[in-house]
């Protein structure tokens, strides 16, 4: 029997894996992620959002909205975009739903892996270097209307410096200063954010700007989706500083979203 | 020519005499159950070279022997764990699973390949209470054994598992454990071990996801005054 098709297989010894990847492993079984597409009918993948990412004075912050839209369908209305990749670091997704929770998790778990394996933690540079190879390898389905565009920001540990990176369809990798948006909506996310952000923001100010500029984004663009006060529905908010990443919790961000929604325009 | 006869009985005695004298050389580590995780201690003066390691979110590995052969089974295992993890969930990942795996692995190479691995090695695996935590070994000829409440490996096996089992028991602290471990490894050896020749690591029953930490040098020292 061929467990190469099969499953993971048995515990096996000297496999021709010197990188140490976890990505080398699964495609030496055959298991990598794939996807085989001709053409894609419109309206039937889950895709489209605004997720957004600003450095403040001690690191970075990561926002997301909540959701996922199928042509004029809203497919989920509490998907999450924004994951913590590993314990300085986190990432954002935006394009076709599936495959991007897909990579993601295969993201996570390569961070993990080359940290247990080599016994350190990959460098920050290092990290937004492989995400950009897993982007570049989905390149033939982007033309295909399947694409994936991440975002990644994290607290540089050896520069003791938050950092953000964006990225295009061909996997290029744009280190940013000071904000990066990418989906639907991050046009317009980004041309608040140049209009608001400035150096040194405090954390409090941080968040809000944050929430703030996705609201901004889901006023102008369907497929994202404001703070919902009735359902109880509120945008990810992730930090990240010198002591790690830091999720906010629901009513942290209840509050925030409250007070943004009543000093916007009518 | 023909090749010599050889009785298989005395084939495999042959090969497992090599392989525990292999073993028998290896600076000694203890695993021990304690009341808020699982200990993991050897002496070790490389900081680099690591006997111990982090396998999975409440796994952990530690090996004795020749250094490239049980560091080939550890980077097997994280593979493993991690592809077992990935294709279904986190918690389907078990001690018991990993345990089982090295087992069959020992055990093909001690009845196929050249030379068998001389390598003893655990497989921890820290529970929501002290009841529930598991250790597993497993030899060089893949035998597996479920431990009890502690395991010992590598040089003076006997005298030092003597040493902890006289005094261990279910209520130990982190703290009690580390003084317990590095004396019961003192006596057997019969001299003393600077604080920087420790390799201390701990599976925390706390911790909601990834449990292994290694203790520093400082806490080490703290924890044994």
């Amino acid at each position: 029997m061929n467990d190469r098709e099969i499953g993971i297989g048995p515990l096996r010894i000297g496999e021709p894996i010197v990188d140490g990847s976890f990505l080398s492993a699964l495609q030496y079984r055959g298991l990598a992620p794939s996807w085989q597409a001709g053409s894609v009918p419109e309206g039937i993948i889950p895709e489209a959002t605004t997720v957004l990412a600003l450095t403040w004075c001690d690191g970075v912050i990561m926002a997301g909205d909540r959701r996922a839209t199928a042509g004029n369908v809203i497919a989920h209305r509490r998907m999450r975009k924004v994951y913590p990749s590993d314990e300085f670091s986190v990432v954002a997704i935006s394009g076709t739903a599936g495959m991007a929770i897909e990579l993601i998790k295969l993201f996570q778990t390569e961070l993990e892996h080359y940290e247990k394996i080599e016994g350190t933690r990959l460098s920050l540079e290092g990290k937004a270097n492989f995400l950009a190879r897993l982007i570049r390898g989905n390149l033939p389905l982007a033309f295909q209307g399947l694409v994936v565009i991440p975002l990644f920001c994290g607290f540089d540990e050896r520069t003791q410096i938050g950092h953000l990176y964006s990225f295009d369809i061909v996997g290029g990798r744009y280190d940013e200063l000071s904000y990066a948006a990418t989906g639907s909506g991050g046009s317009e996310a980004k041309s608040f954010l140049k209009a608001a952000w400035k150096p040194d923001l405090t954390r409090e100010e941080a968040l809000a700007l944050a929430v703030e500029a996705l609201v901004a984004a889901s006023e102008e663009d369907a497929a994202t989706g404001g703070p919902d006060l009735r359902r109880g529905i509120y945008p990810s908010l992730v930090l990240v500083t010198e002591q790690g990443v830091e999720e906010i919790p629901d009513e942290v961000i209840e509050v925030i979203a409250a007070t943004v929604m009543e000093g916007r325009p009518q | 020519m023909m090749p010599f006869y050889v009785p298989p009985e005395q084939l495999v005695k042959d090969r497992a005499d090599f392989a525990r004298k292999g073993v028998a050389r290896g600076r000694p580590i203890i695993v021990l159950r304690l009341l808020p995780g699982i200990l993991l201690i050897g002496e070790n003066s490389s900081p680099s070279l690591r006997k111990i390691g982090e396998v999975y979110d409440r796994i952990a590995f530690a090996g004795v022997g020749r250094f490239n052969e049980f560091e080939t089974l550890r980077v097997a295992g994280v593979r493993y764990a991690d592809l077992k993890g990935y294709t279904y969930a986190r918690r389907d990942v078990t001690g018991k699973g990993l345990a089982n795996a090295y087992s069959q692995t020992l055990g093909q190479i001690f009845g196929h390949e050249l030379k068998p691995y001389e390598v003893d090695i655990v497989v921890a695996e820290v529970g929501d209470d002290i009841g529930s935590d598991k250790l597993f070994r497993i030899l060089f000829d893949g035998t597996l054994r479920d431990a009890d409440s502690f395991a010992v490996l590598g040089a003076s096996e006997e005298s030092i598992a003597g040493n902890v089992g006289s005094s261990l028991r279910d209520d130990l602290s982190l703290e009690e454990g580390v003084r317990l471990a590095c004396a019961a490894i003192e006596q057997a050896e019969k001299r003393e071990i600077p604080a920087s020749d420790w390799e201390v690591a701990f599976l925390d029953r706390s911790s909601e996801r990834r449990a292994f930490r290694r203790l520093t040098v400082d806490e080490l020292a703290a924890a044994r005054e």
